[in-house]
């Protein structure tokens, strides 16, 4: 049973927005300027927490969560003015005369459950969207990373307005308890069964939201690349990323058979020039957050069907939670590893006669988060940017597409719905309100019952836009 | 972008969600089916219509024609009623498109959970209208537009046509005469002489709307109409005056041609009676105070507001069309409509020159630094650094 009162909660956080405090820009500036400090004056203390949950090195803690936050925070500060100002619309012949804008508004009370591979980036990044449009906000962080999500709790509950941002840590059941409440939005990030729970509880209450999940990003290399340059920005996408453990992390790579060799010797090269002959040793990579997910990744190295495929690395630590990371090739289609999305430190390569064939093996599974491809093959991209549906893709890199605030990320399909990053994070938290300004002169006694022919052929002509007509319509020809 | 990305290209490129689902409603059977499949079309998706069973002339000749004039290969029409509705709900669409209640929306809502699937929903509400003080010439103008946004729109089933009018007590009464005036101009003295106006869709429909009048205290507040016509399904322009607030009619979204007017003392009370409620589809103000309009626009919520008409929003193409709340989610018309079933997909390029070292590991402070610096755009310490001398400067702070 949850040790917390949601529905007293929500009622208290409605009394807080009701009062109108966080429409206002002061409030907005206030709370995102607190982000920013404490982030600064807590650098430390967030690394430390996400060194415990996850071992990640202070070079991914500090570019994968905290810059790219401290970024986010600062375009929303910059940009906040212009992101409230109602938008002027034009009108048409058909309301003429009047006047029309667009005018953002918050949507209320917004609940954001974060996950645990990022802890502190997905918790903060969709609250800084959601205080920027003028929410009230309620974060869940992960219990899965329970260092960061107590930093979380202890830090927002320092600097920020208590009264309209909280922090409620806990696992399903007091998820269970503040879903069972009316939210405005729901923003959550995750995998796709736990977001069919969330979006079963949503409909109960038409509440709308974005669903930012996962899937197989695919990682397609052509041959006549730049090969040191691609194998160091899958690895740096792969491992360098929390071991594998991101949303966008290449899941699996495709290369021609011809080409298949070189990939992997270069793989293996610059994974022994980033982490050593004893990858389980080096400082540079996360671990496995926890025993469930490092048995879960295990039997994936454990299938019968793969014995024999695993080409590099394989080795693991189960005290530390480590595994090194492993290269399978020519993995068959109804293996384990590549039948769910593997979120951990072992690539597959499938190996294709043309490399034009990898797009049926992408197109025949769910839409994923992110697609990527490594050629120079101007024909190649087009096609790829053309036929893949994917949230996202990246030409000759991975994942860097989640750092660009101008871009909307967001899945499609099983890989989720809605978007965010830069501005798309004020659009997500708000309604955009349509305003139609009417005078009382100029008034179409035509709209107006009695209905009569000449009145019909009138509006009939105005809708076509033919001046003969709304001639005729007025001198009283019928057709 | 900062520095750190150079060179790069980033884009965003609309392509269809592909199979999607649109439920049309039965009060604008061809406008509400038809809108929503256009935009479907546009984006580029294959569709499935249903059109709502409530209005089978308008479905049967949709599901007639539309296959004579547009390829049905990718374009279908399934007529029929809740089986056909549940049927269909069981596949997994890339896209479900909703017009009708709230009710019903959150069944479609549910299902659509089990696949994901996104949803927008055209729900309804309550929509109010209030009624400031205006001169007369302008108030005239006012009282068509309030009679033409009520009974003028289907009679009433309309989920942005006017609900209920909120006015100050002292102009309730010249009101009411203006209003009787305006409806036997529009449509006629009484039952059975009445033109120009829709009839209830069904039986059902009609018992429900009559039955709000049903509670005595509702019928004692009717002051216009009142009066039906079973076989035929009509229902007499009605106007009531100050029903009771706890009342079904006050309650419920009206859905027929039934208008309360409920008395305030001062017009500003209707921000906080409507806030009280459901966020509508839409609000209409008629009023020429600024200052009031300004409250209005900031302190209410709703899918859309018009100051000084009603209704006319749906036919301005530039704005979304759309709820909030209980009046939905999602928007169409215009570019809306291509938007709502597009996915915008993010396409960022990049080339092989202009390698970035410290991105890869193995990671020292040197490193850590570098990338701290270039994500300050702090080129003059990057500068220091590469050159070894940020080091002695960062020492002796």
């Amino acid at each position: 049973m949850a040790f917390f009162d949601a529905a007293a909660m929500m009622k208290g956080l409605r009394g807080a927005y009701a009062s109108g405090k966080t429409r206002s820009y002061e409030w907005r500036v206030s709370q995102l300027k607190a982000l920013l400090k404490l982030m600064s004056f807590h650098e430390k203390e967030i690394v430390d927490a996400l060194r415990s949950d996850l071992s990640k090195p202070e070079l991914e803690s500090f570019l994968q969560e905290i810059a790219l936050l401290k970024e986010s925070c600062g375009l929303a500060l910059k940009e906040l003015h212009r992101w409230m100002a109602p938008e002027k619309v034009k009108t048409m012949m058909t309301t003429f005369p009047s006047s029309a804008e667009i005018v953002p508004e918050p949507l209320g009370v917004v609940l954001v459950i974060s996950a645990w591979n990022y802890p502190f980036l997905l918790s903060l990044d969709p609250v800084i969207g959601a205080i920027a449009a003028g929410n009230a906000v309620v974060l869940k962080p992960s219990e899965i990373s329970p260092a960061t999500s107590s930093v979380l709790a202890k830090l927002l509950g320092q600097y920020m307005d208590c009264s309209a941002v909280k922090v409620i840590e806990g696992a399903v059941p007091e998820t269970t308890a503040l879903l069972e409440q009316k939210w405005d939005k729901i923003f959550y990030t995750g995998n796709g069964k736990v977001a069919r729970i969330v979006s079963a509880a949503a409909a109960k209450h038409l509440t709308p939201l974005v669903l930012e999940l996962g899937g197989k990003s695919p990682v397609i290399v052509d041959s006549n690349v730049d090969l040191k340059v691609a194998a160091r920005r899958i690895i740096a996408g792969k491992w360098g990323c929390n071991n594998g453990q991101a949303c966008v992390s290449p899941d699996y790579a495709i290369t021609t058979k011809e080409f298949a060799p070189d990939l992997i010797d270069t793989l293996r090269s610059e994974l022994e020039k980033f982490y050593g002959k004893d990858p389980l040793k080096s400082n540079d990579l996360s671990r496995i957050v926890n025993s469930n997910h490092f048995n879960r990744l295990s039997k994936l190295l454990d299938d019968d069907k793969i014995s024999g495929k695993i080409i590099h690395g394989g080795q693991k630590d189960i005290a530390n939670l480590k595994i090194a990371p492993t290269i399978l090739l020519d993995v068959p289609e109804d293996s384990l590893i590549m039948e769910e999305e593997i979120f951990g430190p072992l690539l597959p390569i499938l190996t294709v006669n043309n490399v034009e064939d990898s797009f049926n093996i992408i197109k025949s599974k769910d839409k994923p988060l992110a697609a990527y491809l490594f050629t120079n093959n101007k024909k190649l991209k087009e096609n790829f940017i053309r036929n893949i549906s994917a949230g996202g893709l990246v030409i000759n890199d991975t994942t860097m597409h989640l750092a660009v605030p101008t871009l909307p990320f967001g899945g499609v399909g099983e890989s989720g719905m809605g978007a965010y990053h830069g501005k798309f994070s004020f659009d997500a938290f708000s309604h955009k309100k349509a305003v139609l300004l009417r005078s009382f002169a100029g008034d179409l006694s035509s709209r107006y019952p009695p209905y009569t022919p000449k009145k019909l052929n009138l509006l009939k002509a105005l809708v076509n836009g033919s001046l003969f007509g709304i001639l005729r319509a007025l001198l009283g020809w019928h057709d | 972008m900062p520095l750190l990305f150079f060179p790069a290209r980033a884009e965003v490129l609309p392509e269809p969600l592909g199979l999607v689902l649109v439920l049309a409603s039965w009060n604008f059977p061809i406008s509400l089916a038809l809108d929503p499949v256009i935009g479907a079309i546009s984006a580029g998706n294959t569709v499935v219509l249903k059109p709502s069973e409530l209005s089978p002339a308008s479905s049967s000749f949709l599901a007639n024609t539309i296959p004579r004039y547009l390829d049905s290969a990718a374009l279908k029409v399934i007529e029929g009623g809740h089986d056909a509705a549940e049927q269909l709900l069981q596949q997994k669409w890339d896209k479900i498109f909703f017009t009708g209640s709230s009710r019903v929306g959150r069944i479609i809502m549910a299902a659509a959970a089990n696949h994901l699937t996104p949803v927008t929903l055209e729900l309804g509400g309550k929509c109010p209208t209030i009624l400031d003080s205006l001169s007369i010439s302008d108030l005239e103008v006012a009282i068509k537009r309030i009679v033409g946004g009520k009974w003028g729109l289907c009679s009433g089933q309309a989920c942005i046509g006017i609900d209920y009018v909120l006015v100050e007590e002292k102009f309730a009464s010249i009101l009411v005469e203006l209003l009787k005036k305006c409806i036997k101009a529009f449509f006629g003295d009484s039952m059975p002489n009445l033109k120009n106006l829709c009839r209830i869709v069904s039986k059902s429909h009609f018992d429900r709307v009559s039955n709000l009048l049903g509670d005595p205290r509702v019928a004692a507040s009717i002051v216009h109409g009142g009066s039906w016509d079973e076989q035929n399904l009509m229902i007499e322009p009605t106007i009531l005056l100050d029903p009771p607030l706890d009342a079904d009619i006050m309650s419920e979204e009206i859905f027929g041609p039934l208008l309360p007017i409920i008395t305030l003392n001062k017009i500003e009370e209707s921000i906080e009676f409507i806030n009280l409620r459901p966020k509508p589809l839409a609000i209409y103000a008629f009023t020429k105070n600024e200052r009031f309009k300004k409250k209005l626009l900031s302190e209410t919520s709703s899918g859309s507001i018009t100051f000084n008409d009603a209704v006319v929003q749906f036919v301005a193409d530039s704005l979304p069309f759309g709820g909030v709340g209980q009046s939905g989610f999602g928007r169409y018309h215009g570019k809306y409509s291509f938007d709502t079933f597009s996915h915008e997909k993010a396409v960022l390029q990049r080339s092989f020159y202009l390698e970035l070292e410290p991105r890869y590991p193995p990671w020292n402070d040197f490193k850590l630094d570098f990338i701290k610096l270039a994500y300050k755009f702090d080129y003059l310490g990057l500068l220091l650094l590469l050159s070894g001398l940020r080091r002695i400067f960062k020492r002796s702070n």
